[in-house]
């Protein structure tokens, strides 16, 4: 049985031994006798060639995004990542280093952190950004933390737009405080239509939370909420939806944001069924020490040389313990090191063409759907590259139906939005990845399964 | 007279430049297929598009070169030995990353119809059920991105617990003063405040303190076991009875679970229920500091509270994700966890099965017993007991005698080829070296480890400023971390 250890029978003879003892059960002495070795219900051990066997075969019970085309997008996107990302990814003194505690041996990684801060900054129009938390709803999540830190209130409102699942890790998270959570409602009433959440801020509120692009795909003009928000004393947090959109569009520092936040996953990470990938944190500089999460800051040594550490720990949990900004211990470095790697080769020119293919991807398909009978394109215009599509079909039955044709394709939202009247609704996406015949693959599927 | 380079080439232990530092104009690492739709690029106005966009330009060669030369300032487990305490930097079996990147686990959608994902459910559901034989509990929640957010819903789970019975004025959390600095900021987060309880001569949990502490205000106790000092508590069914006896729950810390794997079955001993990190103790790489993953197993009494989703199995032999769990603390992070690091950790436990695992513990265990052993003598020792996974040192002898610290001993071993101890922790040790080799390591790495460490001893004693200016021949010396913090500089 391959267990990974190196001890042949005279070692292990000779190293209890030194210990004192003759049986290695004699080094559990101090567990209860009664619960000691307990038997364990466990599958027999395999070989590796069997489990490979074995994975695979579980592998192939399911369909990948390599199987069929995947028009699913809501908070993760099945964008390229060209192929050098995930050899960087895969290289071992990568992936089998930690936290670099030790920053003279961990100086690759900690440069990594750094440029990958950098990028952020970059992307967000931000100041300052951590080395990544969990992933983009727990961003969220830290985002309302963090501005209920700085401004000593506890009411926190949450545009409609934004993703469920990032609304729910939201509730999760203020969930032991005393935090009013207040929501704009979406109703879909003729067109969609969504409660103003300059309406809902008082001057208790923490925060402002939005989406841009929002959940729907729209991407909104917020021009002049800031101003409204800060005249209220409240902090502005803009959460991105398809990361591949700043690209081209305004970053949430243009928009005025505080915190900004975004799932990095679009940006080279593969699906992976809901993760690992990384959430993408960053703020002005005046609240660096309120962020959470592992930063690396530059600084020399002894003879001058450039170097970099992990830095501002006097925010962390190790050294604050109950004083901490967050719990959180690990980000999610290696996804940031492939999203580094990702950015670094796709450049400014590469994104720009991510995200206008993908929107131009997105303009064919809605041009197309239009002209279905019982279809209805929701989203407003401008969007960016995912459509809120009105079906003559409860979504739910309609996803299925279209597994019958080989495709994955959409969301339904009927359960995310009570009551929304978005029951007959579906949200489908669109990234560079899809050919003009894989769309019109899909349009006809649509007319098909409705026939 | 002899040409001068432009600059000087990096390779990795010279001076690495910033990708910034190497973009050129003009130069693209990738290329997009022609776009096969009309395009579409006036549609944004322009109050919502970006005036620029800086980022760095490379071609694909010298963004390979740059990473290599990164990866190359690095210490790892593939590279050296790394006996990080608390961190069980064992060996990442290369099967694992083969599963992780099929394609049916590497590129499937959160949000397919279940229909199209049952290999991945299976998958999940057959991981729930392995964690929760492994550990003795009845259900497991796979959602906990890390050791940190698994303690958070754990947390949030015995809140929910409490309030479910009317019970809402609990907010004191009992941590040892051994504890991980997770334990109090977790507590926080959920709204409580802790109470440190102190650890008794032995290194365990100080029962009359712990006792006088409890009362209908506690909450719970947060217990990692075996704990950081690396100690099978040896009262842990009175303190967990103690807990129970005041209505309190007991929360256990699985960050030590690879020593008792087959050994004992942590609801035996009366915990409520218990974080695992699958990233220390089932083999998921640490990736330079994440990804890990957290899942939790809990008792009957926890289990309405499980965060959502759960994989089901439904009538029908089919497996679902269950949203419809109306008691449940909610979500903690989007979708359903860190599937590509379960993959992985479902693959090692299959590897092994039941005496595999409980091999891993017992070699984990007479690893460390063995370096205890050896190193002893020529360092402080605070605890003296058969030791679990990992134990500590203390180097305060070498402090009073030859005026150089644990810090120093650490960044000496550097120079030997080694990843040092996780340092200064636990708390209560002065000039603490917390050593844990794993089950992974061959005798003869360990006698090399030994023989630094007594050779460092003796150096100190010699020529203590060897230690003084370790490391040296590392591609920095040591960083200027006042500097770092006062001004921070945290891009470019």
């Amino acid at each position: 049985m391959p267990d990974f250890t190196q001890l042949a029978p005279s070692d292990r003879e000779a190293m209890l031994a030194a210990v004192g003892i003759s049986d290695p059960r004699d080094l559990f002495a101090d567990v209860p006798a009664d619960a000691r070795y307990p038997a364990l219900d466990l599958p027999p051990a395999l070989a590796e060639l069997e489990l490979e066997r074995h994975l695979g075969e579980l592998a192939a019970r399911n369909v990948s995004a390599r199987d069929w085309s995947c028009f699913i997008g809501a908070g993760a996107y099945d964008h390229y990542a060209p192929a050098a990302v995930g050899h960087i990814m895969g290289l071992p003194n990568f992936y089998t280093s930690y936290t670099p505690y030790q920053p003279e041996v961990s100086q690759g990684t900690l440069q990594a952190m750094f440029e990958f801060q950098s990028l952020v900054c970059e992307l967000f129009g931000m100041d300052a950004a951590n080395a990544s938390v969990y992933d983009g709803a727990s961003a969220v999540g830290e985002a309302v933390l963090m501005a209920q830190r700085i401004s000593r209130r506890d009411r926190v409102v949450l545009a409609g737009s934004v993703n469920p699942q990032s609304r729910a890790v939201v509730s999760a998270y203020v969930s032991g405080r005393n935090v009013e959570l207040v929501s704009s409602r979406v109703v879909l009433d003729g067109e969609l239509r969504e409660e103003r959440v300059v309406d809902l801020i008082d001057d208790d509120t923490a925060c402002v939370v939005v989406q841009q692009p929002d959940y729907f795909g729209h991407v909104r003009d917020l021009n002049g909420l800031a101003e409204i928000v800060h005249q209220r004393g409240a902090l502005l947090v803009v959460g991105v939806g398809d990361a591949t959109s700043l690209g081209v569009l305004k970053t949430p520092g243009d928009w005025g944001a505080d915190i900004a936040t975004a799932e990095g996953q679009a940006l080279g990470l593969p699906l992976q069924f809901g993760g690992p990938w990384a959430g993408l944190m960053a703020c002005r500089a005046e609240h660096i020490r309120q962020l959470p999460g592992r930063i690396a800051g530059q600084t020399n040594d002894h003879e001058s040389r450039r170097g970099f550490v992990l830095t501002l720990q006097a925010r962390e949990q190790h050294i604050r313990r109950e004083k901490a900004t967050s719990n959180i211990c690990t980000s999610q470095t290696l996804l940031a090191i492939g999203i580094t790697a990702y950015l670094s080769l796709m450049g400014p020119a590469g994104l720009r063409e991510v995200a206008r293919q993908s929107h131009a991807k997105a303009v064919y398909a809605a041009g197309r759907i239009e002209q279905l009978d019982g279809y209805r394109v929701l989203t407003p215009e401008p969007f960016y590259n995912e459509l809120l599509v009105e079906t003559p079909l409860d979504g739910e039955t309609l996803r299925h139906r279209l597994v019958d044709k080989r495709l994955l394709a959409g969301v339904a939202l009927g359960r995310d939005f009570p009551g929304a009247g978005l029951d007959g609704a579906i949200l489908l996406a669109f990234t560079e990845r899809q050919t003009r015949a894989q769309i019109d693959q899909l349009v006809e599927a649509l007319a098909e399964v409705t026939a | 007279m002899t040409t001068t380079l432009p600059e000087a080439p990096a390779t990795g232990l010279t001076p690495e430049p910033l990708l910034i530092e190497l973009s050129q104009p003009g130069v693209a690492g990738h290329q997009l297929p022609t776009l096969d739709v009309p395009a579409a690029d006036d549609d944004f106005p322009l109050q919502v598009t970006r005036p620029r966009l800086e980022l760095p330009r490379l071609g694909e060669l010298d963004v390979i070169r740059h990473f290599t030369h990164l990866a190359q300032r690095n210490y790892s487990i593939d590279s050296v030995f790394y006996p990080l305490g608390s961190c069980t930097m064992k060996y990442n079996p290369r099967i694992n990353e083969d599963v992780a990147r099929l394609p049916g686990i590497a590129h499937i959608h959160p949000l397919q119809p279940e229909e199209t994902v049952h290999g991945a459910l299976e998958l999940m559901f057959e991981l729930q059920r392995l964690l929760a034989e492994i550990t003795g509990f009845q259900a497991t929640t796979l959602q906990p991105a890390a050791g940190a957010q698994g303690e958070f819903a754990g947390m949030l789970m015995l809140r929910a617990y409490h309030r479910a019975r009317g019970d809402t004025k609990r907010r004191k959390v009992l941590v040892p003063d051994s504890a991980h600095g997770t334990n109090p900021a977790t507590a926080a987060m959920c709204g409580f405040y802790t109470v440190a309880i102190p650890t008794d001569p032995d290194g365990n949990v100080d029962q009359a303190r712990l006792e006088a502490e409890l009362g209908d205000d506690v909450v719970g106790l947060m217990l990692t076991n075996p704990n950081t000092l690396g100690l099978f508590e040896r009262h842990l069914r009175d303190v967990t009875d103690a807990v129970h006896r005041a209505g309190g729950l007991v929360y256990g810390d699985g960050a030590n679970l690879n020593a008792i794997l087959g050994v004992v079955k942590p609801a035996d001993m009366g915990f409520d229920c218990l974080h695992i990190n699958t990233h220390k103790t089932f083999s998921t790489p640490h990736g330079a500091g994440g990804p890990g993953a957290g899942p939790v197993v809990v008792g009957e009494l926890l289990e309405p509270f499980l965060p959502v989703p759960v994989v089901a199995r439904r009538a029908d032999g089919r497996f679902t994700l269950d949203l419809d769990r109306p008691a449940s603390i909610g979500r903690l992070k989007g979708f359903h966890g860190h599937f590509g690091i379960l993959a992985r950790a479902y693959t090692y436990i299959r590897l092994h099965g039941a005496d595999g695992l409980r091999r891993i513990s017992e070699t984990a265990v007479l690893n460390a017993n063995y370096l205890r052993a050896l190193l002893s003598d020529l360092y402080e020792l605070p605890y003296d007991r058969t030791c679990m996974h990992e134990f500590v040192l203390s180097a305060r002898r070498q402090k009073q005698r030859n005026g150089v610290r644990t810090l120093d001993i650490a960044k000496r071993l550097i120079d030997f080829g080694m990843h040092p101890p996780t340092i200064y922790f636990p708390l209560i040790v002065e000039e603490a070296l917390m050593i844990e080799p794993t089950e992974a390591e061959s005798r003869r790495t360990l006698d090399t480890f030994v023989a630094a460490m007594r050779r460092i001893a003796e150096e100190a004693g010699t020529d203590p400023s060897l230690l003084l200016n370790a490391p040296h021949h590392q591609v920095v010396g040591r960083l200027d971390e006042v500097q770092a913090a006062r001004k921070p500089i945290v891009r470019w």
